[in-house]
């Protein structure tokens, strides 16, 4: 289309502004703040412990396992954040589809059945139900902060607490144990890797769409200035519907890896994941204003959650004061991050 | 703090100084861009000063280093023959350095006189606020400065000229020497501008030295008594507005010669491309009905409020019509939304850049790029990010975009330079119907230049523009036919040889 200018009339008298020279992603620094983070442990680990830190698969193992629940949520959040919205409600969430879908995973031999006509099914149907339920949950949101205009954090903060009661009332409160093995393999497949596939799977798969297809280009517009996008033709209310409905689907895939890899699904699970989930994002470099953030620095973001956690428990250090600890961390990384925005922000 | 009794007493502490305020030598960088080299500034006292410049001059870097915003790496800043160190705003406020920023930095939801007194309000015995005093103080100022506004309204019902006299206010309610205006005309009626001029008078008369930013030759001429010209980040000079000529500052301003500023040519009118018919919307706009024409250049005219902005925001599908219809080539569509705008081959550049047009903190790239994916450079839903970014560096590179780089922030740039861009976003998607609403407003003479032929360009091409201005040369300059609205309604469509600047000003105020 550029043959709407022609070429004489406005010539270039300034050199082209096209010379490729991108900034260092801020994604390498934050990957160099895990290095640092699990450096610290290892040294610390020698001197207090008297042990390797790292050097110790098993322990590497857990961690990855335990990242990659919030991180799989953490993808879906991510774009939530980008739009400029929050959603409080994927901890509910997946407590919610964890319970519906798990009645719908058991096996005939277990002596407490929730739908003793609904047993011994193929694993696809207990983890249909839970995505579908998840993604419901994410429609729900979406549509209320499009269509009533409230703030997506009321939005989503009702669908916290009302999903979270969705999730005791449909068992009573009782937990749903005795999962068929092919369910359970969700959790426990490919020798116990199967989250971090998953989660790898779900990150690689959306880092490809926020940055290669229209649908991730339009999140990032609408989360820079949603006026701008509307104008631009974007429409603004079905995307982000769908971007609500994704952080949902996300959700209720996290409640299935979860409940398939402990085997056994209790409402209270997934409580504080939100919160995980955005701290993952948050010290990943998303900004909460919208507009800005990776995929990639979502997932290094877990990472660092998941290592200081684990490095805590390893240096013995008191589960209150790793809470404290974790705190004053999602604050730095905001810190850090509007020190970074201002920096960039030159304005002349 | 200083004593708020004080402030509604006429000023008078600079007047026996050759210069109220001495900028020698100040050297401001930023990485990659010398933004001040070395420039200085010398205003009287009892002086308007206005200072000219492309965007990106380094006008708005000086002001926010007299107003204490910036620091600079090296020069000095005197005030009343002192040096004096600025390292924040309120210092310079306390020095007697007031600035009115263009973006006017009011709290919407506070009334006018807690916006004007805000950290020194008045206290009662107990040291709780006194409210009857502030309000008494407010219209003491208001009767000085002849203004005439509650000083219990909220900031948001006020209008932005109005906005902008409380903000004149504010600034000379703490005794200011040196008050800085920027822009303060680019967005308020020409009633307002009468009423601003003869305040700046009045503050002049008192010996207050005035720095005054514009982009508009006629002010220049109308009230600055002297001027100084700033290019990229050079001081090119200071003279006697009463000594130049209009094409002189031009000329210093740009460096080079404009031969034309309004280089419309004769283009071959074609088929009806839109025909609105009887467009009505609430209070906005009402019995609304227009043609424009392949190659035709279709002027909007009228005053701030005239509902221009809100007819092509309609047409464009941002807010669909009570009733009405529009007709693209004789065939009547629907436009719900701006999707099927641009589905129609439309194409809108609203009227503020800030908040309707930028992706503020995304780069240039991806600032030229959202619009066109509708309809093309991507296959089942991926990008194709390699043809994109070629046209995206191609429409920039003829725009003479300066940039360092595509991926530069966009809200770095100057206001000339994202106008541009924002023109590519359009640009990228061949429209066949160009709309756009306050082109050129608060951008440097160059950059407007070459819009205006850009504009002259695309109508050679067919495509059919709509341009909504209030600069009434653009409009005379530009427009085979100009339609006057007043008050939500057309008072006249006028031929470009019989337009001219009275007969618009009649049909704009009816």
């Amino acid at each position: 289309m550029a043959a709407v200018l022609s070429e004489g009339e406005l010539s270039p008298s300034t050199p082209p502004a096209t010379k490729a020279k991108r900034r260092l992603p801020q994604e390498f620094s934050i990957f160099l703040v895990l290095i640092g983070i699990a450096a610290l442990f290892e040294i610390l680990g020698w001197i207090f412990v008297g042990q390797s830190f790292l050097a110790n698969p098993s322990r590497l193992q857990i961690i990855i396992l335990q990242v990659s629940v919030i991180g799989i949520i953490a993808v879906g959040v991510t774009q939530v954040i980008i739009t400029g919205g929050i959603d409080l409600s994927s901890g509910s969430v997946v407590a919610m589809s964890a319970m519906i879908a798990a009645t719908f995973a058991q096996s005939s031999d277990w002596p407490k059945l929730i739908h003793p006509a609904l047993t011994d099914l193929p694993f696809i149907v207990p983890l249909a139900v839970g995505l579908t339920i998840g993604a419901a949950a994410g429609f729900v949101n979406g549509w209320l902060i499009t269509k009533t205009k409230i703030p997506p954090f009321i939005a989503t903060l009702g669908m916290m607490v009302s999903a979270r009661g969705i999730a005791r009332w449909y068992t009573d409160a009782s937990p749903v144990s005795g999962f068929t093995e092919s369910f359970a393999m969700i959790g426990n497949g490919l020798d116990r890797w199967m989250p971090v596939v998953i989660f790898l799977a779900v990150a690689v798969f959306f880092h490809i769409v926020m940055r290669y297809t229209r649908f991730g280009k339009f999140t990032y517009a609408i989360g820079a200035n949603p006026q701008a996008a509307r104008v631009s033709g974007i429409n603004i209310e079905s995307h982000l519907i769908k971007v609500y409905m994704i952080a949902g689907l996300l959700a209720g895939l996290a409640a299935m890896v979860a409940i398939a890899r402990i085997k056994t699904a209790q409402s209270g699970i997934g409580m504080m994941y939100e919160l995980d989930a955005i701290a993952a994002a948050v010290i990943g470099g998303v900004s909460l204003s919208g507009g800005r953030g990776k995929i990639l620095g979502t997932v290094i973001g877990a990472l660092i959650l998941g290592v200081v956690l684990s490095g805590f428990t390893f240096l013995k250090i008191d589960a209150y004061y790793q809470d404290i600890i974790k705190g004053g961390i999602i604050v730095l990384a905001v810190v850090i991050d509007q020190q970074r925005q201002n920096k960039m922000r030159k304005s002349r | 703090m200083s004593n708020p009794n004080v402030s509604t007493e006429p000023v008078a502490k600079a007047r026996n100084y050759q210069y109220v305020l001495e900028v020698e030598n100040v050297r401001k960088e930023f990485p990659g861009v010398v933004a001040l080299d070395n420039v200085q500034l010398k205003i009287r006292p009892g002086t308007v000063h206005a200072l000219m410049g492309e965007n990106g001059a380094g006008k708005s870097t000086l002001m926010k280093i007299i107003a204490g915003i910036y620091q600079p790496d090296s020069g000095t800043v005197k005030l009343r023959d002192q040096v004096v160190k600025l390292p924040t705003p309120l210092s310079a406020q306390e020095a007697g350095i007031a600035m009115i920023h263009q973006e006017l930095l009011l709290m919407n939801s506070m009334t006018v006189a807690e916006n004007i007194w805000i950290r020194r309000e008045p206290k009662n015995s107990l040291g709780l606020i006194d409210h009857n005093k502030m309000l008494q103080m407010t219209q003491d100022l208001f009767k000085r400065l002849n203004i005439n506004l509650d000083p219990r309204a909220e900031i948001s019902e006020l209008t932005v000229g109005n906005r902008q006299l409380v903000e004149i206010a504010k600034a000379v309610s703490f005794n200011s020497d040196v008050l800085i205006m920027d822009e303060p005309t680019s967005a308020i009626t020409e009633k307002d501008v009468a009423h601003l001029f003869s305040i700046i008078r009045d503050l002049r008369a008192q010996g207050i030295g005035i720095v005054y930013i514009t982009h508009k030759m006629n002010e220049l001429f109308e009230i600055a008594d002297e001027f100084s010209v700033f290019r990229d980040g050079k001081y090119i000079g200071t003279h006697l507005s009463s000594d130049v000529t209009r094409d002189d500052i031009i000329r210093m301003m740009v460096g080079r010669e404009i031969s034309q500023m309004f280089p419309k040519e004769e283009v071959e009118i074609g088929e009806v491309v839109l025909s609105a018919h009887n467009l009505c919307r609430g209070k906005d706009f009402q019995n609304i009905s227009f043609e424009v024409r392949a190659g035709e250049i279709l002027g909007f005219a009228g005053l701030v409020g005239s509902g221009r902005s809100h007819v092509v925001e309609t047409i464009f599908g941002v807010k669909p019509p009570d009733s009405g219809h529009i007709e693209i080539k004789g065939q009547r569509v629907n436009i719900k939304s701006p999707q099927d705008a641009i589905r129609n081959g439309m194409a809108l550049l609203t009227e503020d850049r800030k908040e309707t047009g930028c992706f503020l903190p995304l780069s240039i790239q991806e600032n030229i790029q959202p619009a066109v994916l509708h309809e093309r450079y991507v296959k089942r839903g991926f990008v194709e990010q390699k043809t994109l970014d070629q046209q995206s560096n191609d429409i920039c590179a003829k725009m003479r975009v300066k940039t360092p780089s595509m991926f530069e922030i966009i809200e770095n740039l100057s206001g000339g330079n994202q106008q541009k861009v924002l023109i590519g976003r359009w640009l990228l998607t061949d429209p066949k119907i160009l709309i756009m609403d306050e082109p050129t407003r608060g951008i440097d003479v160059g950059a407007k230049a070459e819009i205006h032929r850009l504009v002259t360009q695309l109508a050679h091409r067919g495509v059919a523009v709509i341009m909504v201005s209030s600069e009434m040369p653009e409009v005379l300059g530009m427009s085979d036919r100009i339609v006057v609205m007043h008050e939500g309604r057309i008072t006249g469509i006028l031929h470009r040889n019989e337009a001219d600047q009275v007969k618009i000003m009649d049909l704009a105020a009816n």
